[in-house]
Parts: C-alpha cells; structure tokens; sequence
C-alpha cells in the first residue's frame, strides 16, 4: 500500500472512531517507511487455544495520529534514540576496548536476534532477556561496567537491536529448557494481584477493546518494545510497564530484571509469536 | 447473627476509632451474596454516594462502569454493566453484597472488592508498588459503603 492509501485508510478509522464506542481494535494497516509491512495482527499460536483467537500488536488499540507516527522513521521520537544507540555501538568501552561492533559487525548483523529474545542461554544455564545478555557482552568480553536494567544507554541498544529486525515475527521458544521458566511466567500471568485482584489476563485478555476509564485496553502485547510513550515522552522497557501495570493493581510490584519479570517477559512475548517485531513503537 | 455482631462490637471497640456497632471487614454476612444489615447501623448518605463512585481516587466505579447520572465525569469505562437502574434490579441487602465483596455475588468477577482486608496476594500501599504496611485497610470504609449503596438505591430507569 502506498503512504496515501495507508493515510486514507487511517481517516476511514477516524471516522468510524468518532462514534460513541470506539470499543474495537482499528482496521488499518501499518507499513513502515513505505517499505516494511508489519503483521499487527494474526492467527493466535497454538498454546493460546481456548484463551485467544487473534493475536493483536497495541498499536491497532492507539488514535489515529500515534499510529501515524510509528509508521514513518522521520515521524517516530523513539528513532532518536536508536540513532544514539548507533554510537554507543560503535564506541568501544572497558578494559578491552572493544566496541560492539568490533565483534559484531555492522548493528543491522544483529538482525533477527529480537525476535528469539528472551530465550534459553546454553552457557548460561538460565532464560536471559536481551537486556542480560547485552550485559554479560558488556561484563565479560569488553570489562566494562554492567548498564543498568533499564537506564538509558540500556532502553537506547535495545531499540537499535529491535529495530534491525522490524518486520520480522516474534518467535520464542517455550519448550525445552525454556519450558519451566515459561509456566512461572504463565502463572504469574493469570494470577490476581494486589488489593484490586486483576490479572494480567483480567485486563488484556478478558478485556481488550473496552475501555477502563480513558484507556482503551490492548492485548499487552511486547512485539512494539521498547516504546516511546507521549505521556512520559521517553522509551519504555517492557519491564517498566509490567511494573506499573502490577502496582496499578495496588500490588507490592516486582523490580525490573528481576527473575520473575524475565520469566513473564518470556510468557507474554510467546503470546505475541507471529506479529511482527515493532520496536521502537509509538504509543500514548 | 447476634453473636457475630457482639463480636463485631468488641473488636470494632478494641480498634478504637470505630464507630462502636461497625461490622468490620471480616465480619461481613453474606447469604446469596447480599448483605442484609448496615454496616454501620447509620443510613447512608445518597450525595455522598454519588461522590465517591464518580471520584477516581474513592470509588472509581465509572473507570469500568457508565452511569448516565454523573454524564457531567467524563471517561466512564465499559468494563462492567451501566449502573443505570441498579436500583431496579437489585435490592439494597443485595448492592450491599455486590459493592462489599462483588464475587460472593458473580464468582470471579473482575469487580474489586471494597470492603475485604485479608486473602490478597502481594498486597501494596496504595499504588505506591511497595509492600502493604498497617496503614493497609479496606478500599472504602463501611460508611462509605453504605452512602454508595444509598446512591445506587436511587438509580430507577
Ligand atoms: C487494571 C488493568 C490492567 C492490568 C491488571 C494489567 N494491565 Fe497492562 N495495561 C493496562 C492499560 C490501561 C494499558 C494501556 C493501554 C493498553 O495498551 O492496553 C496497559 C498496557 C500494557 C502493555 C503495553 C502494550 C503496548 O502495546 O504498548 C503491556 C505490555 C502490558 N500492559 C502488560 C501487562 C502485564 C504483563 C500485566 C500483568 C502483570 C498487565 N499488563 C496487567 C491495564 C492493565
Ligand atoms: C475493575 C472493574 C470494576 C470496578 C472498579 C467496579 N466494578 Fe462493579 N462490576 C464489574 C463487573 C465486571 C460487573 C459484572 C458482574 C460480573 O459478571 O462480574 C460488575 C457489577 C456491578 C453491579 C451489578 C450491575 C448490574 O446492574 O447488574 C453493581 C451494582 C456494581 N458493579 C457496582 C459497582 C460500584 C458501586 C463500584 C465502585 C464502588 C464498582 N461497581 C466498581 C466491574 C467493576
């Protein structure tokens, strides 16, 4: 589709979320820069049967000019900070003065690592997020000082390595070694937290296309992390918004980084198997 | 029954502060998911009913619930029925129930409960993301309770 026809599309949703419920997901199209298409939403994999049909990317629950905004790099604020995550690639640091470039090459070599992310690490013997595993990059082969979870050098590398691989279909493993780490994630997904006793599920698989006071609920789908949000204007890690959506239950929350964030991060990307990569998204 | 709210006195006397026959939280009787007596043993007050579901940091039933009385709070949710005409379909012992504890009415409902203090998991301070320390108590108090159910008595279509 061209940018014309995608923006003449994006009008047809405005009209149509000018009645009172504005209730549904939009039918609309995203195609970045005119050239990568993105699957915003799809079949619903295998082990969601029962639960969900359709699997949907959050960017089909924005307005019409948020959408907007992520469907052009030169438009989207969080590309700014890819582009200073392209320094930081390149820069070397610790004691081995190595960048990451020096053994990774070009940051768009990083291509399709995304998608697999949080996955089993052999050597590791553990589940790791991308974030650990940019970590034990930074400890063990440059001697240089862990980032913090979510600090900004951290949010910045993880846009720049989801956005070499927009387009592409998340896809985590959840069998094998991934298995126990993946049920800790499902349960806590399905328990209800705090004095308000919701579950994730409660929200965004009970509930998605309704509105809870001015949030129209979405799938709480990750394939868009980290995403830039209008309201606090900078990126987001997906364990930040796991955080607040679990206080927001007047809950004791969990920290960023933490194993059991790591483990519903694991849980909630493998919800999302099949739509596209979308990092950095665009989001109120 | 008697015995319960004898017990409901002396606990509520011991926690000082109380007005002397609240029914605390624990104490609650349910039968079919209603509550028959008042909490408090003093009416609710409508108005003030009206103000705490409409308040976002109260109530907050308009975040999942439109009620077409308070049209003037904008952004009412959709997540459960309109209250339009709760008044109609339930009974006052019945909205007692449903607004202290909503799943003794509808098993597993997504309603939080508003007067419950026990059996929660991870419980915080408010929307602080910390632990729940002895400041922790019931969402609304059982004053606050009986004013909301004196409020949705009044919503007739
Ligand atoms: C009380 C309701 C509620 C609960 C419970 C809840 N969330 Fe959310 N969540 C929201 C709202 C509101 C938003 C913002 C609108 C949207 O995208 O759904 C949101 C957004 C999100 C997003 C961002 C989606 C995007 O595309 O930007 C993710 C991810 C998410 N939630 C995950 C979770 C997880 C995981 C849990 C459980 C640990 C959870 N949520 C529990 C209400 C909730
Ligand atoms: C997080 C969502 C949520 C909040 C907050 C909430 N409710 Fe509810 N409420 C529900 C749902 C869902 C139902 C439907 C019952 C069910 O199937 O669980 C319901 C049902 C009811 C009913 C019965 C509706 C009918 O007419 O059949 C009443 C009355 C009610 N709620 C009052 C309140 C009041 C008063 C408050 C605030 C003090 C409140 N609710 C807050 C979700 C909520």
């Amino acid at each position: 589709m061209t940018k014309k026809a995608w923006a003449l599309s994006a009008i047809g949703a405005l009209v149509l979320a000018g009645t009172p419920a504005l209730a549904d997901p939009v039918d609309a199209t995203l195609i970045l820069n005119e050239d990568i298409e993105i699957t915003t939403r799809t079949t619903a994999p295998d082990h969601l049967s029962g639960a969900l049909d359709e699997v949907m990317s959050g960017w089909l629950f924005r307005g019409v000019e948020t959408r907007a905004m992520q469907a052009d790099d030169f438009d989207n604020p969080g590309m700014i900070f890819v582009e200073k995550a392209e320094d930081l690639w390149n820069a070397a640091d610790g004691a081995e003065g190595k960048s990451c470039a020096d053994c990774h090459g070009d940051s768009s070599e990083m291509s399709g690592v995304r998608p697999v992310y949080p996955k089993y690490v052999e050597a590791a013997g553990e589940v790791r997020s991308l974030e650990m595993q940019i970590n034990d990059c930074r400890e063990t082969r440059m001697g240089a000082e862990p980032w913090k979870y979510t600090g900004s050098d951290m949010i910045d590398m993880t846009a720049l390595l989801a956005s070499v691989s927009r387009g592409l279909p998340v896809n985590v493993a959840i069998d094998g070694p991934a298995q126990s780490t993946w049920e800790k994630g499902k349960e806590m997904y399905y328990t209800r937290y705090g004095q308000l006793e919701l579950s994730c599920a409660n929200c965004h698989e009970d509930s998605y296309g309704l509105m809870i006071r001015a949030d129209h609920l979405s799938q709480g789908q990750i394939n868009g992390f980290p995403v830039y949000r209008l309201k606090n204007t900078k990126l987001n890690a997906a364990h930040s918004r796991f955080k607040g959506c679990v206080r927001d239950t007047r809950a004791e929350t969990f920290a960023p980084g933490s194993p059991e964030f790591v483990a519903l991060e694991l849980y909630v990307a493998s919800r999302g198997n099949g739509l596209s990569v979308e990092g950095p998204a665009v989001r109120n | 029954m008697k015995k319960s709210i004898l017990a409901a006195m002396a606990l509520a006397l011991s926690a000082g502060g109380l007005a002397a026959n609240e029914v605390t939280p624990s104490q609650v009787k349910f039968e079919d998911g209603a509550v028959a007596t008042s909490l408090t043993g003093v009416a609710g007050d409508p108005a003030e009913g009206r103000k705490i579901v409409g308040n976002k940091g109260l109530g907050n039933c308009i975040a999942c619930h439109i009620v077409s009385d308070l049209a003037d709070v904008p952004f009412q949710g959709e997540i459960g029925p309109p209250l339009d005409g709760a008044g109609d379909r339930w009974s006052e012992a019945d909205l007692r129930g449903i607004v202290s504890n909503a799943k003794m009415m509808f098993d597993g409902s997504m309603m939080p409960s508003f007067y419950k203090t026990e059996g929660f998991i991870r419980p915080g301070k408010a929307y602080t993301g910390k632990a729940a320390d002895d400041t922790f108590g019931p969402l609304l108090t059982a004053q606050q309770i009986e004013n909301v159910v004196a409020y949705l008595v009044t919503l007739k279509e």
